[in-house]
């Protein structure tokens, strides 16, 4: 059986090890989080060094997702949905709301071809897509939840998590929306989670 | 409530490296690991959580509660639709015929809560502040309505939601008090299926049985439920609102289950009533080093803990005299099943089963076992005036589980006691209750209503939990029955390894068959929770009266259902 508590061990330990330099705009934060999310540093598709928890989710309200580039079958589909959610949250995205795709192809999915996947879908700006060591993006997948117990399934690219994992670190409320249901539910859901109503544009 | 299962890594870990290494050794089988790296490594968090604190068993006794009390009046008043500060719910549609003849209050709200003396007294969101949440006494024909406020902070930090939507499972009630998922309210902030927000919502029990008719208004006696309990239904946040404390138990009396064990009424059945009709709510939970409650956010196939509580005590002891009591035994924990027995020294005591899922059965059933998945109730009558003063017996969980996907089924020895009950007084009175060989007779089930067969498949497809491979929606109903009518809903588990408890809200079911053959006796009286094991297909034969609205069917491993196990399904007119 597959132990999250093991495996989360392993993405930790190891990311320590990448030693990339992050070049942080972002004062170091401690929120309810500090010690739970891998601090690793990550490249988005426009080429800038992010640490996963510093400059991506201390403080924020954050919708994430994970995809890869060849995905065929179900990435796609997620993306579309995604972009429809972007579009209702409007100005509130990158302000209230951040919004990320990490790829569950690191080894694969250079910044470049993440730079090419957002160009082919049309992904409005504002919604960074990751990349990183494989050994960190992989502490990342766990730490969000997003595994099988089923070792089999667990390993089966092709059954990769549908879920958007939505949470607000300041409040440390956390919750999960399909990818693929209505956006407008995806939408309700990071609005459960902001300190102030984010109203929608009509 | 903490949120997180590990604690954080403390930086004065004492483990030597080698520990380190050895866990990162065995995790790390298979991907690349360079030598020296481990020097680097930061402190590394516990391979497994922590175990919570250790607590001395019976240092504490069973809480035992009185009903909760009604106000004269509420302001505003109460109307058909919404009034001044309440949220945007639908109008009560049994207003006109019955109008509710009590009312009460409940303020949903932190308070203060200490599970065991060896833990610190600690925050919890309850009820009226409390865990368990005040005790309900209802009784059909005397319809009610409770105020429920929320006092929570729009801004409260940890696992779980500020909105609440409150349901009692499984009272016969109309939509727009049942605690829909998408009805969720707070000052700030309303569900989808709300209009507004609001500061308080008022729910309407009209306290019939299914089946109104014109000559019999208060419906079909054998359609009565008894042991209820009320928790948050709050989308994609039950397991975290319920885990921190939003539970309490609703129970619903008539002329047959009186509560009244002196009842000179000839119908009335007598059982153990008063302070000898007990509500016992199980619950597991898991606490930090430092002693408070922990929910796992990101845990996705179901939470398990290490301590167990009944009435929100963890291992409590419970007096008793020597005479007869009922225990009115829920299970009220995120994902764990239990198969309890009351033993004394090696050896399991009978007692009789006399009602499932809060149903009277048609008769009691000898035992000295009980099984109760998620939500599932089970109450038995156990006379402890076999037993010498001094006796003590202990309530014992033999099911093994060992994740949240569901019990392995292996029965295991000597299990785990709950608590401890302790034989210290002859009965002051005479004990006049009695088991009597005839409860509560059933109703038929008349295949010939039937307009329809349903199959509902429960499946798992990346990681997202679908039915009839449909991702939920509140907006978007399954099925849509019509009302007065019956159908047979054929229930099915795709999945291996898995274990649901599906609750179906409204009207109580007839299980068919399960797996293709008749039910177990206990199975066989009305139902709202039908397990499904691996690969297991349930079929139920279900009604539809009396209310028309929007309901749902979802697992009860809390988990499961946050993680959208769940169907919206509307009766029409």
């Amino acid at each position: 059986m597959i132990n999250r508590r093991n495996l989360l061990a392993t993405g930790l330990g190891l990311a320590a090890v990448a030693g990339l330099a992050a070049q942080s705009g972002r004062a170091q934060a401690r929120g309810p989080r500090a010690d739970y999310f891998p601090n690793v540093t990550l490249t988005t598709h426009e080429g800038r060094r992010v640490r996963f928890y510093d400059d991506l989710i201390a403080g924020r309200l954050v919708a994430i997702n994970m995809m890869y580039a060849q995905c065929t079958n179900r990435c796609p589909p997620m993306t579309a949905n995604l972009k429809e959610v972007h579009r209702m949250l409007g100005e509130h995205v990158n302000r209230d709301v951040f919004m990320y795709s990490i790829t569950l192809q690191p080894h694969l999915d250079r910044p470049r071809d993440l730079a090419e996947y957002v160009r082919e879908h049309d992904v409005p700006k504002g919604w960074h897509f990751l990349t990183g060591e494989p050994q960190d993006i992989e502490a990342i997948r766990l730490s969000l939840g997003f595994y099988s117990i089923d070792p089999v399934v667990d390993a089966d690219r092709t059954q990769h998590t549908g879920m958007v994992r939505v949470g607000n670190e300041a409040l440390d409320r956390w919750c999960t929306s399909p990818s693929l249901g209505k956006p407008r539910r995806i939408v309700e859901a990071i609005q459960s989670m902001a300190a102030k109503p984010l109203p929608l544009a009509a | 409530m903490n949120s997180a299962r590990q604690q954080p890594p403390r930086r004065d870990d004492p483990r030597p490296v080698d520990t380190h290494r050895r866990t990162l050794m065995k995790a790390a089988s298979g991907t690349a690991l360079g030598a020296g790296l481990i020097g680097n490594a930061p402190p590394v968090r516990a391979k497994d959580p922590d175990p919570s604190p250790a607590t001395n068993p019976w240092q504490v006794a069973l809480p035992i509660q009185t009903p909760k009390s009604s106000v004269s009046s509420l302001s505003p008043l109460p109307a058909p639709y919404p009034v001044s500060g309440e949220c945007g719910r639908s109008e009560h549609q049994a207003w006109g015929h019955y109008p509710p003849e009590a009312f009460y209050e409940v303020r949903v709200r932190e308070g203060s809560h200490s599970f065991h003396p060896q833990l610190p007294t600690q925050k919890v969101r309850g009820y009226d502040g409390t865990f368990p949440g005040p005790l309900f006494h209802a009784r059909y024909g005397n319809p009610f309505l409770v105020r429920f406020r929320n006092d929570l902070s729009p801004t409260m930090t940890g696992p779980g939601s500020p909105q609440i939507s409150v349901h009692v499972h499984n009272l016969h009630q109309p939509s727009e008090s049942d605690g829909f998922p998408g009805d969720y309210f707070g000052p700030t902030l309303a569900g989808p299926t709300l209009t507004a927000p609001g500061n308080f919502k008022d729910h309407h029990y009209p306290m019939c049985c299914a089946g109104i008719t014109a000559t019999n208004e208060y419906g079909d006696f054998r359609e009565a439920n008894g042991t209820m309990w009320f928790h948050d239904h709050r989308l994609d946040f039950t397991g975290a609102n319920v885990y921190g404390g939003m539970a309490g138990f609703f129970l619903a009396f008539d002329d047959i289950d009186s509560g009244n064990e002196n009842d000179t009424n000839p119908q009335a059945l007598r059982l153990p009533s008063g302070a000898y009709d007990v509500p016992m709510m199980i619950s597991d939970h898991r606490f930090t080093r430092r002693g408070q409650l922990v929910f796992d956010q990101f845990e996705t196939d179901g939470l398990l803990g290490d301590k167990f509580a009944v009435n929100g005590k963890i291992q409590p002891f419970f007096r008793v005299a020597r005479r007869k009591y009922r225990f009115r035994l829920l299970d009220a924990s995120v994902s764990r099943f239990y198969d309890l027995v009351i033993r004394r020294g090696t050896t399991d005591q009978p007692f009789q089963y006399i009602a499932n899922d809060g149903n009277l059965l048609g008769a009691p059933l000898s035992r000295t076992s009980v099984r109760i998945a998620p939500a599932e109730r089970a109450d038995i009558v156990i006379d402890f005036s076999q037993y010498p003063i001094g006796t003590e017996l202990f309530l014992v969980n033999r099911l093994e589980q060992i994740d949240g996907r569901g019990p392995t089924g292996r029965l295991l020895n000597p299990g785990t006691q709950i608590m401890k009950i302790i034989v210290d007084r002859n009965a002051p009175t005479p004990d006049n209750s009695r088991v009597p060989a005839t409860l509560r007779p059933q109703p038929t089930v008349n295949l010939s209503e039937v307009v329809r067969t349903r199959e509902f498949r429960f499946d798992r497809e990346n990681e997202v939990w679908t039915v009839n491979s449909q991702i939920f929606d509140v907006d978007v109903p399954a099925a849509t029955v019509r009302m007065g009518t019956a159908e047979i809903w054929s229930l099915r588990n795709s999945s291996s390894g898995w274990s649901h408890p599906v609750h179906i809200h409204f009207e109580e079911g007839r299980i068919l068959t399960r797996n293709g053959v008749a039910p177990p006796p206990h199975e066989a009286g009305r139902k709202d929770v039908y397990v499904l094991g691996p690969q297991e297909t349930v079929r139920i034969f279900l009604r539809f009266r009396d209310y028309a609205g929007k309901y749902v069917m979802h697992c009860h491993n809390l988990t499961h259902e946050d993680h959208a196990m769940m169907a919206r399904w509307d009766i029409v007119p």
